[in-house]
This record gives C-alpha cells, sequence and structure tokens, in this order.
C-alpha cells in the first residue's frame, strides 16, 4: 500500500470539490428547469404561454394569476362599451380581453382544501407515529418485530394499487369527497413511514433520562413529555416535513376520491380551463402558489431537517 | 434518611440470574460500597431498590415499610447513573431544579432556587447553573448528575458507578468530595463500583458480589484483611494478592486441609540468596514511581508483589522467598482460619 499521499484523509482535494460543487450545479439546473419554466409561464400572457419557439423573454403579465382567482365571461362589444369605466387594475386587464369577472374562482376553496387535508394528515401521523415508535422503542409489546415488518409492508405496494377497494370502500362508508376521509387516508399511507423514522430516533435517546425523570417523581407520561419530546423535536420535524410533502402533493387518490368539497389543489389545479383549451398561465400561476406553504415549511424546519437526515448515521 | 432492607431478592433475565437470593440491610447514614466484577448484579440491585425492576422474590424495605411493589416515583430514592445523567434540552439550573419540579412534589419556585443554588455552591458548580448541560466538563457533568440527587433529600442514595467515566485525577477528587458531602449530610448512600480504591475509600462497608450473591460483606480493613474466601481476597489489593499451591513457597504451619495459599506483599519476606538457598528468581522489577513491583519465578509459577522501599534488588537475580502468616483456602477456595 501506497503511504506517501499528500493530502489529507478527511478533507477532500480542491479536485474532489470542484468536481462535487459541478455536479450539484448540474443536478441543481437539471432538476430546476421545470420549475423556472412552469414559475415563468405563470407570469405569461395566453398566446405567449403557447408561442413556439418558446418565449423566454417576454412581457411580463399577471392574466395567469387574475385568470386563476376568477371566473370570466365574454361580452359583445356593445355591452362592453356601455359599462362605467373599470375600477381596479384587474378588471382593466380581463376587459381588455372583452371579458367581464362573473366571480371568484374554484381556486382559494381547493387550496385551502389542501391545507387542511395536508396538515391534518401531517398532525395526525407525526402523533399516531410519535406514540407508536415510543411503545415499540421502550415497551415489550408482543410480536414487536412482526407488526414493525406489518407496518412497513403497507409501504411496499403503491397505494394506488388498493384504489379500487379504498374507492367503493368510501363510498359506502360516506367518506369519498370528505375532508375527514382523506385526512385518514393520508394518515393511513403516511403513519408507516413516520413510526419507522420516528421509532430511529426514540432508539438514540438513552432509557436512562426516562429513569431518572421516573426517580425524580414523574409518571411515564410527564417524563415522555418533559424529557423524551424535547429531544424527539429534531426526528418530529423532519417527520413532518416527509409526512406533509406526500400528502400535499398526491395526485392520484386525490383525482378519484374528491370532486368538489373536498378537492385538493393537484386535481384542481390542471383543469383550469381558458378559452380554447387549458389556460397555461393561470395553471403556472396556481402550481407556483401551491409550492409555496412546503417551500415556507421546509425553510423553517430545515435547520431540524438537515440535523434529521444524518440523525444516527453520526455518533455525537 | 431512612435504613433500606432488602431480603431474599431475586431477579432473573431470561435464564441469567441477575441477583440469587440477595439480603442487606444499610443503616441510616451508612455508606455502602458494592464491589464486583461487570456482570454480578451490581447495577441491577441498585435498579431494583430504585423500583425501575421488580424483583421476582424476596422483598424491599425502606423505613421499615414494604416497597416491593411500590412504582419509582413513590420511593423516595435518588440515582447518579454512570453516563447519560443530565437532560441535553435543560440548563444546568433547570436540571438540578428538575426533581424539585415534580407535579408530585410542588415546591414553590424561590424555594427552588435557594435549594438549587445552595447545592450548587456545595459541589463547586454555583458559577455554571446558567450555562446549557452540553457545555460542561466531564467532571462538571457528574457534579450536576450528583447535585441532582442532593437538591432533595431522599431515603436513599443509589450511585451507579458516577466516576467511572471520569480521568484519574477528577475521581481522586470527587471521591474526596462525596465522602465529605455524605459526612456533612449524614446520607445513606449504596454505590456500585468495580474500582477498589474508591470501595477501600469511601465505604463504611463493602458488600463483595459474584454471579448475582453477596459473597460477603464487611468494614474495608474486615474485607482486606480477613476475607472468606479466594474470591474476596482477589478482589481487594495492589498488585493482586498471589494464590499458589500448598508447599510452593516455604510456610510455617499450614493446616492440613490447605489446598493453596494466599500471599500479599505483608505476607512475603523477600531476601538475596546465594545458590544454596535460592527457591526463587527475580525476573525484573517494574518502577512505577512511586512504587517498584517485583515479578517473581518461582517453580513453575509467578508472583508479583510490592517491593520494601529499603531493597536494593535490581532484577534477573536469585532470591529467597517465604511466606509468614498468609490466608489459607481449602479446595472450594474457602478460607481456612
Amino acid at each position: 500500500m501506497s503511504t506517501s499521499t499528500a493530502h489529507s484523509v478527511v478533507e477532500p482535494s480542491r479536485l474532489t470539490r470542484t468536481i462535487a460543487g459541478t455536479l450539484v450545479i448540474v443536478y441543481a439546473l437539471v432538476t430546476m428547469v421545470p420549475l423556472a419554466w412552469i414559475f415563468l409561464t405563470g407570469f405569461k400572457t395566453p398566446p405567449d404561454s403557447i408561442s413556439y419557439p418558446p418565449k423566454v423573454v417576454f412581457e411580463p403579465s399577471l392574466e395567469g394569476y387574475v385568470n386563476l382567482f376568477t371566473t370570466r365571461t365574454r361580452q359583445t362589444p356593445d355591452y362592453m362599451a356601455s359599462l362605467p369605466p373599470p375600477q381596479t387594475w384587474y378588471e382593466e386587464l380581463v376587459r381588455s380581453r372583452q371579458m367581464v369577472i362573473a366571480g371568484p374562482s374554484k381556486f382559494g376553496e381547493r387550496f385551502l382544501n389542501s391545507v387542511i387535508i395536508g396538515f391534518g394528515s401531517t398532525f395526525l401521523s407525526v402523533f399516531l407515529g410519535t406514540l407508536a415508535a415510543y411503545a415499540f422503542s421502550r415497551f415489550r409489546v408482543p410480536l414487536a418485530d412482526d407488526l414493525l415488518f406489518f407496518i412497513l409492508s403497507t409501504r411496499m405496494m403503491p397505494p394506488i394499487a388498493v384504489a379500487i377497494p379504498i374507492f367503493l370502500m368510501y363510498r359506502t362508508l360516506g367518506l369519498s369527497d370528505t375532508h375527514l376521509g382523506m385526512i385518514i387516508l393520508y394518515t393511513a399511507v403516511n403513519v408507516s413511514l413516520s413510526v419507522w423514522l420516528l421509532k430511529g430516533f426514540v432508539d438514540e435517546i438513552p432509557r436512562e433520562y426516562e429513569e431518572a425523570a421516573l426517580i425524580d417523581g414523574y409518571t411515564r407520561l410527564q417524563a415522555f413529555v418533559k424529557v423524551v419530546l424535547p429531544q424527539m423535536a429534531t426526528g418530529i420535524a423532519a417527520t413532518a416535513i416527509f409526512c406533509l410533502i406526500f400528502a400535499w402533493n398526491e395526485y392520484a387518490f386525490a383525482l378519484l376520491l374528491t370532486s368538489g368539497t373536498a378537492q385538493t389543489a393537484p386535481p384542481f389545479i390542471p383543469t383550469i380551463i381558458g378559452e380554447g383549451g387549458l389556460d397555461w398561465p393561470a395553471i403556472g400561476a396556481g402550481v407556483t402558489l401551491f409550492l409555496l406553504p412546503v417551500l415556507v415549511f421546509t425553510i423553517l424546519l430545515r435547520k431540524h431537517l438537515l440535523r434529521g437526515i444524518t440523525f444516527g448515521a453520526v455518533r455525537k | 434518611m431512612a435504613t433500606v432492607a432488602l431480603s431474599g431478592i431475586s431477579k432473573q433475565f431470561g435464564r441469567t440470574l441477575a441477583v440469587d437470593d440477595l439480603s442487606l440491610t444499610i443503616a441510616s447514614g451508612e455508606f455502602v460500597v458494592l464491589l464486583g466484577p461487570t456482570g454480578a448484579g451490581k447495577t441491577t440491585t441498585l435498579r431494583l431498590i430504585a423500583g425501575l425492576e421488580t424483583p421476582d422474590g424476596g422483598s424491599l424495605h425502606i423505613d421499615g415499610q414494604d416497597m416491593t411493589r411500590m412504582p419509582p416515583a413513590g420511593r423516595d430514592v435518588a440515582f447518579v447513573f454512570q453516563q447519560y445523567s443530565l437532560y441535553p434540552h435543560l440548563s444546568v439550573f433547570d436540571n438540578l431544579a428538575f426533581p424539585l419540579r415534580s407535579p408530585a412534589r410542588r415546591v414553590p419556585e424561590d424555594e427552588i432556587r435557594r435549594t438549587v443554588e445552595a447545592v450548587a455552591n456545595m459541589l463547586r458548580i454555583g458559577h455554571k447553573l446558567g450555562n446549557r448541560s452540553t457545555q460542561l466538563s466531564g467532571g462538571e457533568m457528574q457534579r450536576v448528575a450528583i447535585g441532582r440527587a442532593l437538591v432533595r433529600q431522599p431515603s436513599i442514595f443509589l450511585m451507579d458507578e458516577p466516576l467511572s467515566s471520569l480521568d484519574a485525577k477528577l475521581r481522586a477528587d470527587l471521591r474526596l468530595e462525596l465522602k465529605r458531602i455524605q459526612r456533612e449530610l449524614a446520607a445513606t448512600i449504596l454505590y456500585v463500583t468495580h474500582d477498589q480504591i474508591e470501595a477501600m475509600t469511601m465505604a463504611d462497608r463493602i458488600g463483595i458480589l459474584s454471579e448475582g450473591r453477596l459473597v460477603q460483606i464487611g468494614t474495608p480493613r474486615q474485607i482486606y484483611e480477613d476475607p472468606d474466601n479466594v474470591y474476596v481476597a482477589a478482589r481487594l489489593g495492589q498488585p493482586a494478592i498471589n494464590v499458589l499451591p500448598v508447599g510452593v513457597i516455604p510456610a510455617e504451619n499450614a493446616p492440613d486441609a490447605a489446598f493453596s495459599l494466599g500471599a500479599r506483599t505483608e505476607h512475603l519476606r523477600i531476601a538475596a540468596a546465594d545458590a544454596t538457598s535460592a527457591n526463587a528468581r527475580l525476573d525484573w522489577v517494574e518502577h512505577l514511581g512511586d512504587q517498584n513491583h517485583l515479578h517473581i519465578r518461582i517453580g513453575d509459577f509467578r508472583l508479583t508483589t510490592l517491593a520494601d522501599p529499603a531493597s536494593r534488588l535490581a532484577g534477573e537475580e536469585a532470591i529467597r522467598v517465604e511466606a509468614v502468616s498468609p490466608l489459607y483456602f481449602d479446595e472450594d477456595g474457602n478460607r481456612i482460619r
């Protein structure tokens, strides 16, 4: 074996760093081009959005966002001329297309549904996962290993494989197109991930902490809340992000099981129809707004997320 | 402080008998050290007293009350763990206040502050109260851990090798400090260790554990000078006692039943000798600074002993070794007195 290595084993060399940096940048560009495309589309006019070759330089317009939040009707020139002057900038924008605003669109409601169902199921998954993970980690659960495998096995098939049974079940139970139904469904899918991730985090917390608290006069539940939970914060944050991302982005079940009151944003956005086809700027605007909450949530918890992902791999 | 009495306590984990019919009474204000190698059942004994384990048989009385089935919170004991003793998410102050803030206790906050400050000053960590518990040195952490036990007046302090993760210097300091605090508070302490120096210096009584059984209990002097068997004799003394078959070393009036002979430094008379009187050979002298270890070969056996400071033995020479009233053991290793 050669012993004359000049560089340190721990510190990456300049060349390694350059290669790694280049790879990261290339990868980031590849993944971000579609995002940039959809973001820019949100600020194009409908003709610009479908022009060929695609326009990279264009005059930005808020028409997509106006269309996203409104429903509009086309009117005759006579009627348009009879109207009083427009009160707001968006009315003016709509009238320049020979249309008037008929009312708000359903986007707000659908977005709110996504928030309720996404955060509701995330909270429930993490809550149930925390308790189950604690029990599996600390108590002698009969058949614990088999149960854990069973929980994990629910993740082994693509959830959509059970779409038809769930569709029939939900119809019978009256859970179709309800917030509760969607929260339960996403929780059922996420709870396996949540139990497994969180069990890893609980396993990392030495039992001595709780035992010390028990001896100090706390009950097991109090010890859990005062001693275990604060130390699980990182794991809970990381798990919550994973659960939220799944529930927020889920498309297939939402398309199948919701159509009205509980419809989430993902199945709604692609159906935004303009004149003569899909309204691409409105879709671009909807996707952009739809990405924001997960982005903000992830940024808020990013410190925990980074620590959470490497947790267990590195001993402190 | 209270009397703690274990009678006939047993605990089994799977097929391993961790604690086997253990009976032990710790008087109020007494410092008892349980000494034994890893796996002897020391920690399990502490956990049984704390209520972290439930015994399979036997009973536990604290201050005359039956506590065998009482959950840990109701036993009023304090436990100092070997490590992981501080809550990483709390400050030093909050760590020390934690036992007092238990919902079962309801101590007013200003009283908590007074108690915590008093204990912190006693342990000389008063200036660290605002620190996060993770920003302390090893010695400070262990002081805080001991402080967490001291903030309330429990019936007994249970300490599980609290000093074993520290370096030698700190261990020596904290050993003295712990003994001082114990005297000041007249605290009842059951202390578990495998370090014979800790046992010798701090204990009022030492209990020797082997495979879950209490082999012998007595004052450090009794255990050292008057062990019941080979196992106990081997636990104390540095260098360890030399156990040889009878007859290898010349000794006067060996009892008839004697099978082996145990010789510590004070039982050996060593002198340089000429070829005719020599019965052993000095292999080498190990200089440890304050003391010198002699490594001696006698027949097929080896001895290690301390050198008399006045001796001029230098190594690689013929010597004569004699035993002077050593300890005798029978075939089963039991002491013949």
